[in-house]
């Protein structure tokens, strides 16, 4: 169906006015609105974070490109809750900022990446202190908890975050990943013992899916 | 109005229609793997060359920074200012996020020093504006506070305000606070630019005292960065700006601000600009 191939294409680009109409128009052709997520709007996503890693485009076109898919998914999630089921979703991460640190641009971009890869999101925002990481994951039974670190002096925040995790009773239930600037995985994971670590946000999905098993 | 600063040996005036005054910002480990590594070790040669590179670069000030995890940050704070001092002789900026560190720093300071920084935290404003009044320095005051980072003008003025007020309270002059209005990343947000130029043309129109910004920050995402973070300082020295704290050894930074303050009349028979010009390029005539 043309109209399948011209969404992938709009969300690619990120024009975010038109992916609506192209959803409406495949939904009118008789599209399956589950098809259109799993295959077209999904893989749009995945190329672009493709492309992002290998510097072929900015942070700006990336979160363009989410926006599209946003403005897909507002015209589905009717449809599908008609149908009587909603998105089902792959998995629920808490995301945040550790302690001290403002800084939320590779945060926001791991938001959307997930959130356009089909997890559901907690974002729990900047500056945020151990226990209220371990609260937000208790409160959402998250499955993963992801934290971002971009100051050097952001290291004893992230230990204790990780420490705070593992010691409670969430801990080996759920998973604990780190990245951003400031963190190595030789920090994170072996002195640490976080579960996972990657350097920016397109890599933090790969891992997160590696970890609960789903690539 | 005019902020003083110094050395053992220099003064330093910031003040609006003159030349702007360049905050060296390279000693800092944030991003630097040789000078984390470096202070890691103890070994302060690196700190004391980048500090004779910025000052020949044309830093009026430097910046210290000395935050690496894993470390004792007050001695390496002390022993990095004694370092710098021995090495330079322009007045310094004592930059850290803990306050004990600051105090350690202006115990031992010889001179006026610049704070970096204090802003609208209730635990901030408590902790470091008595160490900035008790040893008669200036401070640098960032425009946020236990909400966070504000993208509206509005807020970061009224932070702004609030900053100054508890300031004057203890008896630090309007001069030696320097506000910073905060530069935020373009990539993520279109308007950020726009909303931080405003804020400096605001600060300076209602409190008119000096003003610095990170301005790096602006570019993040992008390409060609230097272009971007040079004519962003440009158009924030027009709007108020002072004394940023940057990169001297960036030419194309450094270039920016020189032709600005040229066109702005700050520079008498371009003299700045062209001396600049024959250190960058010896060879040409």
């Amino acid at each position: 169906m043309a109209e399948l191939e011209a969404i992938k294409q709009a969300v690619e680009k990120g024009r975010r006015k038109e992916v609506p109409g192209l959803v409406q128009a495949a939904l009118d052709a008789g599209a399956d609105p589950q098809e259109i997520i799993n295959s077209y709007m999904i893989p749009a996503m995945k190329e672009v974070g493709a492309r992002f890693e290998a510097k072929k485009i900015f942070v700006p076109e990336m979160m363009i490109a989410a926006k599209a898919m946003q403005a897909g998914l507002d015209v589905l999630r009717p449809v599908l809750e008609a149908k009587g089921g909603s998105q089902q979703k792959l998995g629920t991460v808490v995301v945040g900022t550790v302690f001290g640190d403002l800084h939320d641009i590779g945060k926001n971009l791991l938001v959307l990446m997930l959130e356009s890869s089909g997890f559901k999101v907690i974002n729990i925002g900047e500056n945020v202190p151990p226990e209220k990481f371990l609260q937000a994951a208790r409160d959402n039974q998250a499955d993963v908890v992801g934290m971002s670190s971009l100051l050097t002096t952001g290291d004893p925040h992230v230990a204790a975050t990780i420490q705070a995790i593992k010691e409670s009773d969430l801990g080996g239930k759920v998973k604990v990943i780190c990245g951003g600037a400031a963190v190595t995985e030789k920090f994170a994971v072996a002195q640490c013992g976080a579960d996972g670590h990657a350097p920016d946000a397109v890599g933090a999905v790969r891992v997160i899916k590696n970890l609960l098993g789903l690539n | 109005m005019q902020t003083r600063i110094t050395s053992a040996k220099q003064e330093v005036i910031i003040a609006p229609e003159q030349a702007v005054v360049i905050i060296g910002e390279r000693i800092n480990p944030t991003g630097r793997k040789r000078l984390a590594a470096a202070l890691q070790a103890g070994d302060m040669e690196l700190v004391q060359a980048e500090a004779r590179r910025q000052v020949e670069a044309g830093a009026k000030v430097l910046d210290v920074n000395v935050g690496i995890s894993g470390a004792d940050e007050k001695a390496l704070m002390i022993e990095a200012l004694a370092a710098v001092s021995e090495a330079v002789e322009v007045p310094l900026c004592i930059d850290s996020a803990k306050p004990e560190v600051l105090a350690a720093g202006l115990e031992r300071y010889q001179g006026k020093a610049l704070v970096n920084s204090v802003n609208g935290e209730e635990a901030k404003l408590k902790q470091v504006l008595p160490l900035v009044a008790q040893h008669k320095a200036a401070v640098v005051a960032l425009t946020m506070d236990d909400r966070g980072i504000p993208s509206d003008v509005d807020t970061r003025l009224e932070i702004a305000e609030r900053i100054l007020g508890e300031a004057s309270k203890l008896g630090i002059p309007l001069e030696d606070v320097v506000i910073d209005p905060l530069a935020m990343s373009v990539a993520a947000d279109d308007q950020a630019g726009r909303n931080s130029l405003l804020a400096l043309a605001q600060v300076r129109q209602r409190f008119g005292v000096n003003q610095t910004i990170g301005a790096s920050n602006v570019s993040f995402g992008l390409p060609q960065r230097p272009a971007i973070n040079a004519i962003f300082l440009s158009l924030a020295v027009v709007n108020g700006l002072t004394c940023p704290i940057t990169d001297p050894t960036e030419w194309e930074v450094k270039r920016a601000l020189l032709i600005t303050d040229l066109l702005l009349g700050r520079d008498e028979y371009a003299m700045n600009y062209i001396s600049a010009y024959r250190e960058q390029f010896p060879d040409e005539d």
